[in-house]
């Protein structure tokens, strides 16, 4: 017996995607950069267009004004609408857009379903129900709850019941938690739907506008708290991305390697759940980046998620700002709810690049 | 370093899998665990890699007791390459080599130079180094258990579990890997369902029927005609040939009961 070991003289097939993705190889720092950059000049941009239109350059004079406490040296109207209005709204976009990607992502290696979106788990059905609630009945329906408070409510009653029927034996089962997820899901969805044949003609637009998702309410005061748990649970979810590497190659895989598997899983839905809460609590229902950007950022930067977790919060943020922008700029003075642009936006890019590479047909 | 399994007993969900199961592996040793479907193989190991807790009994390694220490710690010294794993969509191989580094590391801890250095070497000594960036779903079958072994080395652990690691192999990366399994010289337990191939690889054989062990010892004492006549239900011997090989050779009606 030979103890050298020879390669294999086997004849392969052609194999698509053995190479890995093409900025797998650029250090997680300078992406980071050219993404943030692009973020920032995004943010700008979006601030400055609108009806009243300022240059990018106010724009950023404003917003830097404020940010130093310096006079910003330009006309004081362009001043309230930029830092008032458009850069509140622009900021929610981007922390949706990152906090949805960020979800999505982990929801994915949760429950490892390429499916999965970050409301797999009802908390979009449960949310909507808090909120149509309230908007066809009246605030007094739920002892006083705004639309985003009872919105969040809906969505934690939602997850905490899938969350129960997706246990065997004590154990979260994958398959279960999606098949609950998706039976919650029509079921929340039937109320709604009820609710909204119930209400009177003149709510139904409010109701149509906010299941759609909108990001045109912002104000700075809903900013803190979505920006600190977008914040707060990336970073805490990067930091898990070794687990969450793990965890996809498998439950018995991943407890080999020394992972307690089903704190972990729920650990992550709890996480994943106060972020898809929070957002649809003050954006409602954004559909398609959760499930999109993580794809993309998978297909371009490799699947790693200690550099795909942040990479995907960025590129989130980026797109969902060109999406808010789109939507309130290419029917004026009509605007648009965000869902009808980021699905017609995104699914041709999305199917480009699906056809492209063909890692995901491969796997 | 040593493994000893003292009585241990499984039931899962109600359903007894193992009964009072005892076995020993000596440091450097090659043990392989053979048996018929369902007889509680592949429970065992995973008694033993921390993923099923025994109802009844202990699991050392050297002196400690698996299931007293953390799952880390478990998994800085036990190593294990397991059947039907979920390919991961995109990592490529380097990077499946290196999760053997998880058990290492804390959260707040970033991959070292030392790390990259323990994972190249692994990929060295399973011969996949030139492979570092290829995507392991497109790898072949065999290839992607040395990568899976490799990922075990990075672990640098004291015992290693194979759960049927020849499975799906054509019959050159069979012995290929097995073959490298001796090189790499750490302590292994291994399911084989291959009886030819773990008599001729194994210092020793453990054979188990449902859930107990009926037989165990040096190859040629633990899988004598009857135990493969009573146990696996085929009619072969096992011998050792003039090359020095043991070998099992079937009879020529091998479904035919034994004498």
């Amino acid at each position: 017996m030979t103890t050298q070991v020879r390669e294999l003289p086997v004849v392969r097939k052609a194999k698509p995607a053995a190479r890995p993705a093409p900025l797998h190889g650029v250090p997680l720092s300078v992406c980071l950069l050219v993404l943030g950059a692009l973020l920032v000049l995004a943010i700008l941009v979006a601030a400055a267009v609108g009806s009243v239109s300022v240059s990018v350059g106010d724009s950023w004079r404003i917003v830097w004004a404020h940010l130093t406490g310096s006079s910003p040296g330009v006309n004081r109207a362009y001043d309230q609408i930029v830092w008032n209005f458009r850069i509140p709204r622009v900021l929610l976009a981007a922390l949706c857009g990152a906090g949805l990607a960020v979800a999505g992502v982990v929801l994915q290696a949760l429950v490892s379903n390429p499916l999965a979106d970050p409301f797999i788990l009802g908390v979009s059905a449960g949310g909507s129900v808090g909120a149509v609630v309230v908007m066809a009945l009246g605030a007094g329906a739920l002892g006083g709850l705004g639309v985003s408070g009872a919105a969040f409510l809906g969505a934690m009653v939602a997850v905490a019941l899938v969350f129960l029927l997706g246990q065997q034996r004590g154990r979260l089962n994958p398959v279960r938690l999606v098949l609950a997820g998706v039976a919650i899901s029509y079921v929340f969805s039937s109320i709604t739907s009820f609710l909204q044949l119930q209400t009177e003609p003149n709510n139904m637009r409010q109701i149509m506008f906010w299941l759609l998702g909108s990001v045109s309410g912002a104000h700075w005061s809903q900013l803190q708290v979505a920006g600190i748990v977008v914040v707060a649970v990336t970073v805490l979810l990067t930091l898990y991305g070794r687990q969450l590497n793990a965890l996809v190659t498998g439950d018995e895989s991943a407890t080999a390697l020394g992972i307690d598997v089903k704190r972990l899983r729920i650990l992550l839905i709890v996480l994943t759940s106060l972020l898809a809460g929070v957002l649809i609590a003050v954006a409602g229902g954004i559909g398609f980046v959760g499930l999109m950007v993580p794809h993309l950022v998978r297909l371009a930067f490799g699947v790693d998620h200690r550099r795909l977790l942040p990479l995907a919060a960025l590129v989130g943020a980026i797109y969902l700002v060109i999406v808010d922008l789109l939507s309130r700029t290419v029917d004026p003075p009509n605007e648009l709810p965000l869902n009808i642009l980021t699905a017609l936006f995104g699914a041709p890019f999305f199917i480009w690049l699906m056809r492209r590479d063909r890692s995901l047909a491969n796997s | 370093m040593k493994l000893s399994v003292n009585d241990v007993s499984v039931a899962i969900g109600g359903t007894p899998i193992l009964h009072d199961v005892s076995l020993s592996v000596a440091p450097g040793e090659f043990v392989g665990l053979i048996g018929p479907n369902g007889s509680g193989k592949s429970t065992l190991l995973r008694t033993i890699y921390r993923s099923v807790k025994p109802s009844s009994g202990s699991v050392l390694l050297g002196d400690a007791d698996v299931w007293t220490i953390s799952a880390r710690s478990a998994a800085r010294r036990t190593a294990a390459v397991l059947q039907n794993s979920p390919t991961p969509p995109g990592l490529t191989v380097q990077e499946v080599a290196a999760l053997g580094r998880t058990p290492h590391k804390g959260m707040f801890d970033r991959e070292t130079a030392e790390d990259h250095e323990i994972v190249v070497d692994a990929l060295t000594r399973t011969g996949m180094l030139g492979y570092a960036d290829r995507i392991y779903g497109s790898l072949s079958g065999g290839e992607r258990q040395r990568v899976l072994l490799a990922r075990a080395l990075a672990q640098q652990p004291e015992l290693l579990v194979l759960d049927e690691p020849t499975n799906h192999l054509d019959i050159r990366a069979r012995f290929e890997l097995l073959d490298l399994v001796h090189t790499v010289g750490v302590t292994t337990l291994a399911v084989l369902h291959d009886l030819d191939l773990a008599a001729r690889s194994c210092d020793r054989l453990v054979v188990l029927e449902a859930g107990r062990v009926v037989a165990s010892g040096p190859v040629l004492e633990a899988l004598t005609p009857e135990v493969l006549s009573d146990v696996f239900g085929v009619t072969a011997v096992t011998e050792r040939h003039e090359d020095g090989i043991v070998r099992v050779t079937y009879g020529a009606r091998p479904l035919a009961r034994a004498s």
